[in-house]
């Protein structure tokens, strides 16, 4: 295990900011204030981290992109509303270290000349909401929010809104109608966020995640560097839950294998069942079986294999269940979520769930199953948003993985693909 | 004033508290969700009624027909009662391989109610939800903002229960 984004848990208490400051908290913000805003960018560029919330974006270019939009009144915000499925690394993140995050937007606001940051959380996690609010508010009072921060001229406040429960409030232009005061279904780009976000102002979205490193990579960043692969530097916070023995937040190192991390870290399968499959990314991710057990924990190795890395959840599923029960369920948590605005999704979802239906019950044909796969290669081709997009993905690699519950001859399926 | 044809009565002392939330929100109409989400609380039955949703929609810059785009889309926030302590119980993929499924059938036994429905008393409903965070303490309910689990027998779940008694 590593200990680089997760360096404060348990550090300081949690609820005061001299608590903080005494472990050298804000002193990556002095440091920010002092530095060229572009070579912010550059670090993040060089530590190469990429958005942790799941659609891998590179950070620094984001940033870099959204301080060189002209229009004015930019903002931050912060998307704290993990819903993928078995992902909860936020959750830790804000309640071990919520001075840290408070920081970072900070920086983040100063980096790309905003006006405002923003945190959306989810309310699933209002419990952890009124540490946040002290955190904002001692940052307040001690002069590292408001007006002319630490003598720097620079003007910045942080709000917190809450979500109320919907998946696709985590989609960016689901998101900012939410905290615009809207239900929150998503639209159409463009325009861009980085153009016209949230009030239509440009505005810069990052993860709980990505945003939490930034002070530490301020602070020290050859630790970071220093681990990982040639193309995943440094580390990364993973949640491993389902059938494992000790199911938690881990960091770890990029290039970790996936045998260490589900037999190591978290305590191998209950009763020593064996893996009948593993789902990465959370809900919207790609599933796998066993084989990928020595396979290193990385975006190049993942994207040979036909797997995301995504919110970086690790998703073990025993021989208990059987994949097509597994497809069901996610199928149906689709169903559920999609906002229901664009036909590809609403109606795919809702046919795509009959046909497995079908297949679960053995009657399916296989005119059955082609159209079915037609749905699921029309969907992320013509869906309004990333959910329709990727809602799929688990069946698709399902297809690919365990061609057999299909009734297919893995060789045949092998060769189309 | 708005019709309610239901037996809630907005009451001085709601009334009360609904000015309170709304300040505390600035009266801002982009918070509507938090604003919603705290007046949720504010009920026993952990609902909005049609006549606070219109007390709402009168002292914000905001429609009500955006108030009640917001509590139907929602799923935290609703327009119908629910218990004082509605169990969210998690039916995501994580709680249901660690057996989410006796929790489910435990709480339908042990309270004699269905996935949406609500005892006599008015004190549970049973719900359920999508995955809350707590997949490292599944199988989870969540009730009022606490997580409770990993709950694996029945004695784990009447013990949980009689905290709310």
């Amino acid at each position: 295990m590593a200990h680089f984004i997760t360096r404060n848990f348990g550090k300081y208490d949690v609820f005061s900011i001299d608590s903080y400051l005494s472990i050298g908290g804000f002193s990556s913000l002095k440091k920010a204030l002092k530095m060229d805003k572009e070579d912010i960018a550059s670090l993040i560029t060089k530590a190469g981290v990429k958005g942790r919330g799941g659609a891998e974006y590179p950070m620094g270019r984001k940033w870099s992109q959204a301080r060189q939009v002209t229009r004015p009144h930019h903002c931050v915000v912060c998307n704290a509303d993990e819903g993928e499925t078995c992902t909860f690394k936020d959750r830790e993140l804000i309640t071990q270290d919520p001075f840290n995050l408070i920081e970072a937007i900070i920086i983040a606001g100063w980096a790309v000349d905003a006006e405002d940051g923003y945190i959306y959380m989810r309310e699933e996690y209002a419990h952890l909401c009124p540490r946040l609010i002290n955190a904002i508010e001692q940052a307040r009072q001690r002069g590292f929010l408001g007006k002319n921060i630490l003598g720097s001229g620079f003007n910045y406040d942080i709000h917190l809104y809450s979500g109320a429960g919907a998946y696709v409030c985590g989609e960016g232009t689901a998101l900012i109608r939410s905290i615009e005061g809207k239900a929150g279904r998503p639209r159409m780009k463009p325009p861009f966020m980085k153009q016209s976000g949230l009030f239509t102002r440009p505005t810069c979205l990052n993860n709980v995640e990505s945003l939490s490193i930034v002070p530490h990579l301020l602070h020290d960043a050859a630790p970071y560097l220093a681990q990982g692969t040639e193309n995943s530097i440094g580390t990364k916070l993973i949640s491993v839950g389902g059938n494992v023995n000790k199911p938690g937040v881990f960091e770890i190192p990029f290039g970790t294998t996936i045998r260490q991390i589900i037999y190591d870290l978290a305590g191998g399968i209950q009763e020593n069942r064996s893996i009948r499959l593993i789902q990465f990314g959370g809900a919207s991710g790609k599933i796998a079986d066993d084989s990928v057990l020595d396979l290193p924990y990385t975006y190049e190795d993942f994207a040979a294999h036909n797997l995301i890395i995504g919110s970086g959840s690790i998703l073990v599923i025993d021989e208990r269940m059987s994949v097509i029960d597994f497809l069901r369920a996610t199928q149906d948590f689709f169903l559920h979520e999609s906002c229901g605005q664009c036909v590809p999704c609403r109606e795919g979802n809702r046919q795509i769930k009959f046909f497995l239906d079908k297949i679960k019950a053995g009657t399916q044909t296989q005119e059955d199953i082609e159209t079915m796969l037609t749905f699921a290669k029309v969907m992320p081709l013509s869906s309004l948003c990333g959910l329709g997009e990727t809602a799929q993905n688990a069946l698709q690699s399902a297809i690919k993985v365990f061609p057999e519950v299909f009734g297919l001859m893995p060789k045949a399926q092998g060769e189309q693909a | 004033m708005f019709e309610d044809v239901s037996n809630f009565k907005l009451t001085k002392e709601l009334t009360a508290k609904l000015d309170a939330v709304l300040n505390a929100h600035g009266n801002d109409s982009t918070q509507i969700v938090d604003i919603l989400l705290d007046a949720q609380d504010l009920i026993e039955q952990h609902y909005i009624p049609k006549i606070v949703a219109g007390y709402i929609a009168e002292h914000l810059p905001t429609k009500l027909s955006v108030i009640y785009d917001c509590i139907t889309f929602y799923d935290k926030l609703s327009d119908r009662p629910r218990g004082k302590y509605p169990i969210e119980v998690c039916n995501s993929i994580a709680c249901r391989v660690n057996d989410s499924d006796f929790l489910l059938q435990t709480l339908t036994k042990l309270l004699n109610i269905k996935p949406g429905e609500i005892t006599y008393d008015g004190r549970f409903t049973i719900e359920l939800t999508d995955c809350f965070g707590a997949c490292d303490r599944a199988p989870a309910v969540r009730i009022n903002k606490v997580v409770y689990g990993p709950l694996r027998s029945e004695e784990e779940i009447k013990k949980m229960l009689e905290k709310m008694l």
